[in-house]
């Protein structure tokens, strides 16, 4: 048997990892996406994703949606630490399969490049809502909303024609139907 | 029109209807006009430290002995920073603490001022909950505030930063509010389904364990009555982590001693082969379960906690029930009371086989040591301390190491809040400066620091803090000249390589007594033991007592690290036996 020197036991077994989406509703004050974010570093959890803004500003509330991965017993301690702060007010949490929610992230693709290229490139972005923000002889801005891997594909499509700049929100996510999150 | 006070005036006004009587503090720039008002206020004493640290460390102490939150005051910069240890600490621990710190005024924040730090940024990690007021308005309202998140639900550390032209600034004050809302967070959700549920479990089991933390301790003096009423109800061993003894008479036939890395082999060996555990107030810390996958493995597993998150945070349990240990035991017993008066079967004698296995396990007599007439060995020093004091009602708290674990082997606490130590982070340098804390919240009794001489020498100049205001605190040191714990961990682990755990020059803690003005007693054999002690007890100032004991003397029993709870290493006598097995080794 080898012989362990730590002073702490060895890790276990790692179960299996899934992407969840968490939507954390609070109270718009200085350094409380700090608290957000440093309870994530803090214990060691991943954020693929973040998207924050105030959403009612009368009762001063903003809504934080955050993508990470995390076993079960990873993802309920997130929210149980998250339901913890004292600014925060609710969190709601899924899957990222859940049919029942939508998510959707933004993207801005910069083309530099001929007519054509750019006509390209919008045929390429054409399942995703394209809309062109700027337009120029040789360039355009370029605005899809999709989802986060269908953002990554396009980003390497649009390489080879002309891409020089990307920039993409987090997610943001919303439950279809009259339901919302609880 | 109501009448403005400053924002120091406003302070104390909190304070004061907070009912603070006692802060710890130490006064520097930025918080000037606070202690410039404190001389109006003479219903507030504050106890002037030697280290920002001392005053965390004294306040956690008054705390954990008087249930009431500590309060205490620190200056911007390297004040702030200096506290950070104790916050940290009492966040581990679960202490209510409400620390103000000055800050530079508000039209310099951001600037790199003179002491400026970010002290909300930096206390962020370690407090339940911190603020920085840049509105005079904000304060009475923030200060409230505090002291209910400090002391409701799980309670902890909070800090309110006040920048200096704040506590000049003028607003109207504002009263406490009643109403209790933290976003609607409850702190009781608990429902008598589950208790049925668990009465139910409690009748079924045939190897049950109470296992109890310092969630006992912290939900008050109700909680250990109400838990001694449900053990004695239920006959089943208890078991108590560090933090939680006290809560159930050490002394006691039913308590089985600690349990955990230096626990008892009845207890851990309990906590293993049970299968019904029942956690109540504690957090199955890593030095509790040992190697998580054997842990107690045919066990249905009862949490009963105030913080959801607690729950199945390491170890998965059958049933969580959330709510105040008080609550939730007190609804337990009811239960149970009212189910026996419809059929008195009592489950008692299907736990009699049980009772028979653990009475084996203890005779194994695991916290045995071979004791010497030649030298002091530390087990029987804290044991004769103990003998010397039992009827004193003493409070001990103590520092961290090798002398922590044989305090809480051999110390047997009867009451709960007599007991203070630092667990989660285990601070060197802890038990000094909170042993002037529990004095100033309890100035007739008996306080004691089990000390180490390598830790105590930490947080030393608290005993300047203990003379200034003549608090008679009793600085137990149990000298062996090593960092004990580091140099056991070094011996069986690291094959005896004792790499900067000795050490040199220690001072002489006689003139050291001597230089602070208090008394120096100094034992060095086993036969003065008794009368040192003695001597120590009937002085009526503080005493710092240099016990020489034994300096290669280990700490058992002992779970190694990665080790479930029945695979302990006991004593020097079942070393020998294993050395014949070969199967020592591989203990370790």
């Amino acid at each position: 048997m080898p012989k362990s020197k730590s002073a702490y036991s060895v890790p276990t077994k790692k179960q299996k990892s899934d992407t969840y989406i968490f939507v954390v509703w609070v109270d718009n004050e200085a350094g409380v996406l700090a608290r957000v974010v440093g309870l994530f570093s803090g214990r060691g959890y991943n954020i693929e994703s973040l998207a924050v803004a105030e959403v009612d500003a009368v009762k001063n509330i903003s809504r934080i949606t955050i993508v990470t991965t995390g076993t079960p017993q990873v993802i309920d301690q997130i929210r149980l630490q998250l339901t913890k702060l004292v600014p925060v007010h609710k969190v709601a949490e899924f899957k990222r399969e859940d049919k029942d929610v939508i998510f959707k992230e933004m993207a801005l693709f910069k083309v530099v490049g001929k007519r054509n290229k750019i006509e390209k490139c919008l045929n390429a972005c054409k399942k995703f809502n394209p809309i062109i923000l700027d337009e120029t002889k040789s360039s355009a801005v370029i605005q899809i909303t999709a989802l986060r891997r269908e953002i990554d594909v396009m980003n390497k499509k649009l390489k080879p024609l002309g891409l020089i700049s990307t920039s993409r929100t987090g997610a943001v996510a919303m439950t279809r139907g009259a339901k919302i999150f609880n | 029109m109501p009448k403005l006070l400053t924002g120091a005036e406003i302070v104390f006004k909190c304070l004061e209807d907070q009912k603070v009587e006692h802060i710890f503090g130490y006064p520097g720039g930025a918080v000037l006009p606070i202690y410039d008002e404190l001389k109006n206020h003479p219903s507030i004493k504050h106890i002037l430290v030697r280290h920002e640290q001392g005053a965390g460390h004294a306040a956690e102490g008054y705390a954990r002995s008087s249930g009431k939150p500590g309060v205490v005051l620190v200056t911007s910069g390297p004040g702030a920073t200096n506290v950070v240890t104790a916050l940290t600490d009492a966040y581990m621990d679960s202490v209510p603490l409400v620390c103000i710190s000055g800050q530079v005024p508000t039209h310099l924040i951001g600037t790199d001022a003179f002491q400026e730090c970010d002290t909300t940024g930096i206390t962020r990690p370690c407090t339940k909950h911190n603020w920085l007021v840049k509105d005079i308005n904000d304060l009475s309202k923030v200060m409230h505030e505090a002291f209910r998140v400090a002391t409701t639900g799980r309670p902890g550390p909070v800090l309110i930063d006040i920048p200096k032209d704040i506590q000049f600034a003028k607003a109207k004050y504002k009263k406490p509010n009643k109403e209790k809302k933290l976003n609607g967070k409850s702190h009781n959700k608990f429902s008598q389904d589950q208790i049925d549920e668990l009465v139910k479990l409690l009748s079924k089991a045939k190897k049950p364990i109470i296992y109890t933390g310092g969630g006992v301790i912290n939900s008050g003096p109700k909680a250990s009555q109400a838990l001694r009423e449900f053990v004695e109800l239920t006959g089943f061993p208890i078991t108590s982590t560090l933090q939680g003894l006290g809560a159930y008479p050490g002394d006691d036939n039913q308590f089985l001693g600690m349990l955990g890395m230096h626990g008892t082999y009845e207890a851990n060996n309990a906590m293993h082969d049970c299968d019904l555990l029942i956690n109540i107030g504690a957090r199955f810390d890593d030095r509790i379960t040992g190697k998580i996958d054997e842990f107690s493995p045919n066990s249905k597993k009862v949490h009963i906690d105030i913080d959801p998150s607690s729950i199945n945070k390491i170890i998965k349990v059958d049933l969580a029930i959330v709510g105040d240990v008080t609550s939730v035991i007190s609804k337990i017993n009811k239960t149970i009371a009212k189910r026996k008066n419809g059929h008195s079967k009592s489950n008692k004698s299907n736990i009699a086989k049980w009772w028979e296995q653990i009475e084996k396990w203890r005779e194994k007599d695991s916290l045995n040591f071979v004791n010497s007439d030649e030298s002091i060995k530390p087990q029987h020093a804290v044991q004769r301390l103990y003998e010397l004091t039992k009827n004193k009602d003493a409070y001990v708290t103590t520092e961290v190491g090798q002398h922590q674990m044989w305090a809480a082997q051999h110390y047997k606490f009867n009451k709960p809040n007599r007991w203070m130590t630092s667990g989660g982070l285990g601070t060197m340098g802890y038990g000094l400066p909170a042993a002037v804390g529990v004095q100033i919240a309890h100035p007739e009794k008996l306080v004691i620091d089990i000390a180490g001489e390598a830790s105590v020498l930490m947080t030393m100049q608290e005993m300047s803090t203990a003379v200034q205001y003549n608090l008679p605190i009793k600085i137990f040191i149990l000298n062996n000249q090593y960092m004990g714990m580091v140099r056991q961990w070094q011996e069986l682990l690291h094959e005896k390589n004792y790499s900067e755990s000795y050490s040199e020059a220690l001072p002489d803690f006689m003139k050291m007594a001597e230089a602070y003005g208090c008394k120096g007693i100094k034992a060095d054999s086993p036969s003065e033991l008794d009368d040192k002690i003695q001597e120590m007890i009937d002085c009526d100032g503080p005493v710092i007592f240099d016990c020489h004991v034994d300096p290669n003397e280990n700490c058992f029993p002992m779970i190694p690290s990665g080790k479930p709870h029945n695979q302990m290493i006991l004593g020097p006598n079942d070393q020998e036996e294993n050395k014949i097995k070969g199967k020592g080794k591989a203990l370790v």
